[in-house]
């Protein structure tokens, strides 16, 4: 049972990451309907760049800070440099672009770093707190649902309550009307990808100090697990995002947890594919025909 | 003259003997790193042009083409092993366990190509991204069988003693990958000419229309999964025998990412796109590690570049690719071909 509880608690605190992620892939598929395959390499970017502050520094708190600016900064730039020019008749040459970015990235930091894992600090321990001899939850990990939901929170508060996130809906919605209106359309779209990178690297940096550490690859399977969540929410709903995200931490958490952590990948694999044949717009989408 | 223009089977079997007597003469020349890198070539090219009658004639994307390798590979690695534990030996014993390694990829291809039939655009790649990670995860859970990350070695006979006490192995690995990658691309060559490449092509370029024209949707889509895995596995097998072991780690995630450059970047239309696919997975790394070479750098800088290098070359040049010449090395080539034959008879 003690078990049990420790596995739901870490299991929840997993997902809450895996949430953010899925959070970012949904806000870029509503903007731009990409499923950015390079989200992975570029929140790692982000939390290298935090990496080489905080060693400079000595500060986590403005390591934290630089992968957040960073994020923005990276996910500006990818689709101004890159996406931009993708021809959008095809989701192959937008998945394969983003694959190229992915080798681009993960190369890029391999250079700089060089490809060890190199070991990341937490600003708060990461030993259970207990209640009545039961381990529950980190300091961390009530740290992570903090930020989590504090992130959550505010994209519900841009996007319901502010002009530019009314403007960002507009353009993902119907973007000929918004421009005739005078949204800068193309704005939106950047801001989209810049705000979408970031939530990225705010995943990266919360879940990469529970994992092996600092790599070029670290985030190569969180990726699929968020790509995962993403679909059992259903690309489109932010708050499905969250759900799935959640509901798949938990399942990973007991699979890695009673059957063995080498057996997640393939867990993941076996969720997203029960998932997609089963209902393949996601449990939170609701009914529309089908295009083929 | 006419017969060979008249009949595609014929043509493209007179193209195949050409090329082998060519491949032949060459491998006898060549020294035998070079016959190694041959021999790469060709296994790479099994796999490179079975995902080009996937992605580029069919229109379905698939990242984990590495993993369907590494089942090809697995299943030669274990036939091999276990044929040469039972006392079985001959040279014919290395077809069986090819055949093998190809039929159960066919059937791993099978039930993922199910699964993709159903799936569009993100969704697929995805799925098969999945797919890429899970098979290595596979071989450290079952670690029994598969010796997780170490891998397994692979039991492979020297070449027949008929060909000489001193014949390179080299060669004879030579020969063997060619004569798999010339099969492939005579039977993928003929099978893209046939009815069931229309086919492939009408589902990709417009599915609604494909169905009126009376073409089973899901049936062509599962039938080019299950194809191009059976080259992917062959293509598999052989680098086990090349590299007379597998392991996990040599078909990770960037392998199967590498296929797709490859494909992409020699050109999604057509086959001979794959077999420029295949020279450049070979030479690009070599290439960038001479230049490393050539240029002295501390060794601690050129050990970072190692290997990095070709990756950021690589995914350079499909983002570039991709937004400028989608048509690949061969669309390019394609194109070069079209203008001298416009400026020749003008002349």
């Amino acid at each position: 049972m003690d078990r049990f509880v420790f596995l739901t608690f870490d299991g929840l605190s997993k997902g809450a990451v895996l949430a953010a992620f899925a959070l970012a892939l949904v806000l870029i598929w509503r903007a731009a309907r990409i499923v950015n395959f390079a989200q992975g390499a570029m929140a790692v970017a982000a939390a290298y760049a935090a990496y080489s502050v905080t060693s400079a520094t000595g500060s986590y708190w403005l390591g934290f800070g630089a992968a957040l600016a960073g994020g923005l900064l990276i996910g500006l730039v990818v689709e101004r440099a890159v996406m931009r020019f993708v021809d959008h008749t095809s989701p192959l040459a937008e998945v394969i672009v983003a694959l190229g970015l992915v080798l681009v990235f993960q190369a890029l930091l391999g250079m700089f770093y060089g490809n060890e894992y190199l070991p990341v600090g937490t600003p708060f321990s990461r030993t259970a707190l207990t209640a009545g001899g039961v381990p529950l939850l980190s300091r961390y990990d009530l740290f992570v649902f903090g930020a989590v939901l504090l992130v959550v929170v505010a994209l519900a508060l841009l996007f319901t309550r502010t002009p530019v996130g009314l403007r960002m809906r507009a353009s993902a919605f119907a973007p000929e009307v918004s421009r005739l209106l005078g949204v800068n359309v193309g704005g939106m779209l950047t801001l989209g990808w810049a705000l979408a990178s970031a939530v990225g690297a705010l995943a990266a940096m919360l879940v990469i100090p529970t994992e092996l550490g600092l790599h070029p690859h670290a985030m190569d399977l969180v990726f699929v697990s968020a790509f995962t969540a993403a679909v059992v929410g259903g690309l489109d709903s932010p708050v499905g995002a969250v759900v799935g995200g959640l509901s798949v931490g938990l399942i990973l958490s007991y699979v890695s947890g009673y059957l063995g952590s080498d057996v997640t990948p393939m867990a993941v694999l076996v969720l997203l594919l029960a998932v997609l044949l089963v209902r393949p717009g996601g449990l939170f989408s609701s009914t529309v025909a089908r295009q083929v | 003259m006419s017969i060979l223009r008249n009949s595609t089977l014929l043509r493209h079997l007179a193209f195949t003997l050409l090329a082998g007597v060519v491949l032949y003469l060459l491998t006898l020349q060549l020294e035998p790193f070079r016959n190694f890198q041959l021999a790469t070539v060709a296994a790479y090219l099994c796999a490179t042009a079975g995902l080009t009658v996937l992605v580029g004639l069919n229109g379905q994307l698939s990242l984990g083409h590495g993993a369907l390798m590494a089942v090809g590979a697995y299943t030669v690695a274990l036939s091999q092993n276990r044929l040469s534990d039972a006392g079985v030996t001959g040279n014919q014993v290395l077809s069986l366990s090819l055949a093998l390694g190809v039929l159960v990829t066919m059937a791993a291809g099978a039930v993922i190509g199910l699964a993709a039939a159903r799936l569009r655009g993100p969704y697929l790649a995805g799925v098969t991204l999945a797919v890429a990670i899970a098979v290595p995860a596979a071989t450290v859970t079952f670690d029994e069988v598969f010796n997780s990350e170490q891998g397994l070695p692979v039991y492979v006979e020297p070449p027949p003693l008929a060909l000489g006490l001193y014949f390179p192995n080299e060669r004879w690995q030579a020969w063997i990958a060619l004569a798999g990658a010339l099969l492939t691309m005579l039977l993928l060559a003929n099978l893209v000419r046939s009815r069931i490449g229309r086919n492939l092509r009408a589902v990709r370029d417009d599915e609604v229309a494909a169905r009126l024209a009376g073409i089973h949707l899901a049936r062509t889509q599962v039938l080019a999964f299950v194809v191009s895995a059976a080259c992917a596995g062959l293509g598999g097998g052989l680098m086990a025998l090349l590299a007379q072991s597998v392991s996990p780690g040599a078909f990770s995630l960037t392998l199967s990412l590498f296929l797709l450059m490859a494909v992409v970047i020699g050109g999604l239309g057509s086959l001979s796109g794959a077999v420029w696919g295949a020279v450049l997975l070979v030479a690009l790394p070599d290439l960038t590690h001479d230049t490393t070479d050539w240029v002295t750098l501390s060794p601690e800088v050129a050990q970072r570049l190692e290997g990095n290098l070709p990756l950021a070359v690589f995914g350079l040049t499909l983002i570039v690719v991709m937004i400028a010449a989608p048509g690949g090395v061969q669309g390019l080539l394609r194109r070069l071909g079209a203008l001298v034959r416009r400026r020749v008879p003008t002349r």
